[in-house]
């Protein structure tokens, strides 16, 4: 008897929008994601091109969806152990984690974070910001359930505390909880689990970590989202200073041998994004962006570059730079390049430079393959369909891949992939 | 609990979008100030899990039967708040939403305590008007378990077999005599470069053969009418008039090729083609030795500005094909920018590169020169800009890259089932990012080059997610539309017909109904299926027959009349 029932392995806006489709198609849905909180990559942008949508305010209604859907189960903190069986007839076991906080109980008031002493690097936040030791995921983190990093902890660490115990005023909290092992039977698979971001320390010509006022694109995205950690002002790293100049450099990583050889597709439009919400909130700050082939492809996206150019003070220099070195008087970075134009070598300072890093498969995305036993190609990503007709299918019947796991994409196309494998599981599980 | 008034007020600080400018604990207290508001609370995101549950907890304690939320826009967030007073059993159109963000906080940033003030003013008007909203109950209608596919292409053919293969029934109109689409004329595809019709036979087989597929080639559409679950499309099929009836309906009509009269000796020599004309004419990669590709022919520029998305890819399967039957002939690639996107394109560029094709790069402003004599193009000029200086390459073939541009019958279908097209000519989604394959109107949905301009595999992807949507009210067998419909009350109605012709859903159409004089009169009527709630009509009408429910006269006057 075929289950009509699939599992969706990862959370992001891939995972969530092809558990709607099948969802409202009438079929169960088993939404597993690794990390506390359903939203994945997207729920860390502030706004998306090329439209200027904010991000959480279009992502937010379909998480909530998600977790309303009477038809999806939502497994967060949660990670794939192991699957046996074959289309129609998958066993899965699911690990969720102890959050060591009720999920029930647990109403998502903050009183607890409040009075932790304990203060984490914050991951949500590219690292700019820090949360404690107890924490919610971000503000909007569906399910809205607190959750312990033990790792940090002072209790779990074998000192004295127990803080959080004394403040929740919904007995929340639960130090003794165990992981759980769930048990699913699915008819069919779909993987999205997504991407990582490249460590650029990596390219130590370009000085992340050593420079100061260099930042990753990502670090860039969380400081000018108002919900992040400097409320959407742009500070410099080095003296708290805002910005009147920025640099964006392209395919740090990427279509690099050295690196990542493939392009990370959605870079381009992002510095681009990027560079225009910086002058929205200071119309008299400029930016340049270094590229070496400006891929805007995608529906509106030439308009897009067009009104940077002349709307919001974006330049485009075509040139892939050498090194970044560092003013030593006001810590500005200062790009050398050679103008392809003229064939000269430059040097330009700049207050603020942004790495464009390359974006790769999750490190998840390896465990999660082998586990169920899809091959990846040897960047890391599931291998391309040998069936052009049938670009969703792995090298396992019944699982089904989309977003960037296959490849990289944007979130458009992430969308459009998510529900074309809701299809494609949605026949599997009626052919049967 | 009495019947009397109760409301709930909810002022969402929506991080710093609201709550930077608006001061959200003033209006708060503001609120609990007016008439029948039994609570008011302020929080940082009402749309998150705290803020869903923190309503459905007033509502239920403090027996709440209206509630007003004052946060951002109902586009996005309506059916959320709704479904949420529906889970703590209160009937949902009686929720009224205030938007304190684009309405308020984000066009008065510079204006903080004005902003409070319209605040204010916002929340005391939703107040009361929400005092005045009636509960009613959705509508409900039957969905038929078919679909009507438009266009036979890579497209319509994916979407077709994945929507028979959950056995549903699939009407597929194609106007060509012959299904395949502009895959038909292409000769190998990327990056396998298996002849197209490897791809393309079994696939037609399939859906030929399809029992759920009846298949209506050399045929064209005429009209549609009706609504999501019950669409009645009229075709004509070598002359003879047919009536199709479906539930869904998937625009997959393609494109076409750019042809760009006179430029680049294009038409005047015979050895300056497109991409697809070379694929389409060429016997032999093997019979040309100095061949010039010139890029981004009629996109880019001021009269199309978009991107073709996929013709750099073209280009460079047909250099690496030329190159890979004769390694001696030197293929030139003319580029503004490489757009090979991602892992394979970016693979399949380096592979090119591999194979030593040249490219070499031009602005727009000084475009390549196609020099020839007679009939035969000879020689192209270019500024390279990465060397700084003017080239000049002999060709015994020019290859023009051109884009796909919109297929000449789009705007025909976008009057007729009044989906929208944008600015390019192509059909406009209803949402670029979220909602890649869907139309405002519902039941209707796009896919492939009809949208914008796709390869094969993205083509695949959207008519998968387009098959995906439209089975979705096919599966669960009916659908649900909003109550706040526009009525018309027949005594009113003068039967002037301006509502009938302002409806742009095309919900409003005559109906007989028994007149003073025991005769038949002609009156206005809206299907309410139909109906999406604009309001247009009740505007136009001059009898002040229509009123919309949920937007009332007498409930936007108690909006104006109330002060503060």
């Amino acid at each position: 008897m075929t289950q009509k029932a699939v599992l969706v392995l990862g959370g992001g806006i891939a995972g969530i929008q092809a558990s709607i489709d099948l969802a409202n198609m009438g079929t169960r849905v088993y939404l597993v994601e690794k990390k506390p909180s359903i939203g994945g990559r997207m729920a860390q942008l502030d706004k998306t091109f090329p439209t200027n949508d904010c991000a959480m305010c279009i992502l937010a209604p379909k998480m909530i969806e998600c977790a309303n859907h009477e038809n999806i189960t939502l497994l967060t903190y949660s990670e794939l152990a192991e699957i046996q069986g074959e289309t129609g007839r998958f066993k899965a076991r699911v690990i969720k984690k102890a959050r060591f906080v009720d999920e029930d109980k647990c109403v998502g008031c903050g009183d607890c974070a409040a009075k932790c002493p304990t203060k984490v690097v914050d991951e949500f936040n590219a690292g700019l910001g820090q949360r404690k030791a107890i924490y919610k995921y971000f503000p909007q983190a569906v399910p809205s359930t607190y959750v312990i990093d033990p790792d940090h902890c002072r209790l779990f660490q074998g000192k004295k505390c127990g803080v959080c115990e004394k403040t929740c005023k919904a007995k929340a909290i639960d130090y003794g909880q165990k992981d759980q092992e769930i048990l699913l039977e699915v008819g069919a698979v779909i993987m999205a689990t997504g991407f990582d971001l490249y460590d650029v320390s990596a390219l130590s010509e370009y000085g992340w970590g050593r420079l100061k006022n260099v930042l990753t694109a990502m670090q860039f995205e969380r400081m000018i989202c108002a919900s992040g950690p400097t409320m959407g002002h742009l500070k410099r790293p080095s003296d708290g200073k805002e910005p009147k100049t920025l640099a964006f450099i392209q395919c740090v990583g990427s279509r690099d041998v050295r690196h990542k050889k493939y392009c990370s597709a959605v870079c381009c439009m992002h510095a681009t994004k990027e560079a225009i919400l910086a002058h929205e909130h200071y119309p008299e700050l400029s930016s340049a962006i270094f590229y070496m082939d400006m891929r805007a492809v995608g529906k509106g996206f030439q308009d897009y570059i067009q009104r940077a150019k002349t709307e919001y003070a974006v330049e485009y220099i075509r040139a892939r730079p050498g090194r970044i070195t560092e003013n030593e008087e006001n810590l500005n970075p200062v790009i050398h390049y050679e103008d392809t134009n003229t064939r000269e070598l430059k040097t330009r300072e700049f207050d603020m430079v942004i790495l464009s890093q390359a974006l790769m498969p999750s490190e998840t995305n390896a465990a999660v393959a082998e586990k169920i036993g899809v091959s990846l190609d040897d960047c890391g990503f599931v291998s391309p369909s040998q069936d052009l007709l049938n670009p969703f299918a792995t090298t396992r019947s019944g699982v089904f891949a989309c977003g960037f796991c296959q490849s990289p994409m944007d979130v458009p196309d992430s969308v459009v992939r998510a529900s074309a494998a809701a299809s494609k599981a949605a026949e599997a599980l009626a052919s049967r | 609990m009495s019947d009397a008034m109760r409301v709930g007020v909810f002022v969402c600080h929506c991080g710093t979008n609201i709550g930077g400018i608006v001061n959200v604990p003033h209006v708060v207290e503001y609120a609990r100030t007016l008439p029948c508001v039994a609570c008011a609370e302020g929080n940082l995101y009402t749309c998150s899990e705290d803020g869903l549950s923190t309503i459905a907890n007033k509502i239920r304690e403090l027996h709440l039967n209206r509630v007003v939320v004052a946060s951002c826009t109902p586009r996005t967030h309506e059916t959320l708040f709704r479904k949420n007073c529906e889970r703590a059993g209160l009937n949902k159109y009686l929720f009224e939403f205030v938007n304190l963000r684009e309405h308020c906080s984000w066009v008065h940033m510079d204006k903080p305590e004005k902003a409070t003030l319209k605040a204010m003013d916002l929340v005391r008007m939703g107040v009361a008007k929400v005092s005045l909203l009636k509960a009613r109950e959705d509508l409900s209608t039957a969905v038929l378990q078919a679909a009507l596919i438009l266009g036979g292409g890579i497209s319509g053919l994916s979407a077709a077999l994945v929507l028979a293969n959950q056995g549903y029934r699939v009407e597929l109109v194609e106007k060509e005599a012959e299904l395949g689409g502009l895959l038909r004329f292409v000769n190998r595809v990327f990056p396998t470069h298996q002849p197209a019709t490897e791809l393309l036979d079994p696939l037609i087989d399939s859906v030929l053969k399809h029992p759920n597929i009846q298949v209506h080639l050399g045929s064209e559409i005429k009209t549609v009418k009706g609504f999501v679950g019950n669409f009645k499309a009229t075709i004509d099929e070598n002359a003879e008039m047919r009536d199709l009836n479906v539930g869904t309906i998937i625009v997959a009509v393609g494109a076409q090729v750019h042809k760009p009269e006179d430029a680049f000796g294009y038409g005047r020599f015979e050895n300056v083609m497109t991409q697809l004309d070379f694929e389409g004419r060429c016997g032999g990669y093997d019979a040309f030795n100095r061949v010039v590709m010139i890029s981004c022919v009629g996109a880019r520029c001021e009269e199309r500005s978009y991107c073709g998305r996929f013709c750099c890819i073209v280009g460079l399967k047909n250099a690496i094909l030329l190159k890979e039957a004769n390694p001696r002939a030197h293929v030139t690639i003319l580029h503004r920018d490489v757009m090979a996107v991602g892992k394979l394109y970016e693979e399949y560029y380096r592979r090119a590169l591999e194979k030593g094709i040249a490219f070499v790069r031009f602005d727009e402003s000084q475009p390549p020169q196609v020099k020839g004599a007679g009939t035969r193009a000879e020689k192209v000029q270019v500024l390279d800009t990465l060397m700084g200086r003017q080239i000049e390459l002999d060709a015994d073939l020019v290859l023009l890259t051109t884009p796909l541009v919109p297929a000449a019958d789009n705007g025909l279908l976008s009057r007729m089932m009044k989906i929208p097209l944008g600015m390019d000519g192509f059909f406009l989604e209803a949402h670029q990012k979220l909602r890649p394959v869907e139309f405002p109107a519902d039941g209707i949905f796009v896919a492939g080059c009809a949208r914008y301009p796709a390869e094969i595999s993205e083509s695949i992807a959207q008519a998968l997610a387009a098959a995906a949507k439209a089975a979705v009210p096919m599966a669960m067998g009916r659908v649900v539309t909003d109550a706040f419909v526009a009525e018309i009350d027949p005594a009113l109605c003068s039967a002037c017909g301006r509502c009938v012709t302002v409806c742009p859903f095309g919900a409003v159409d005559w109906s007989e109904v028994g007149g003073p004089d025991h005769g038949k009169k002609s009156v206005a009527e809206v299907n309410p299926a139909e109906c999406k709630g604009c309001g247009l009509c009740a505007a136009s009408c001059l009898s002040g027959a229509i009123r919309l429910s949920g937007f009332t006269d007498e409930q936007i006057m108690a909006m104006i009349g109330s002060q503060r």
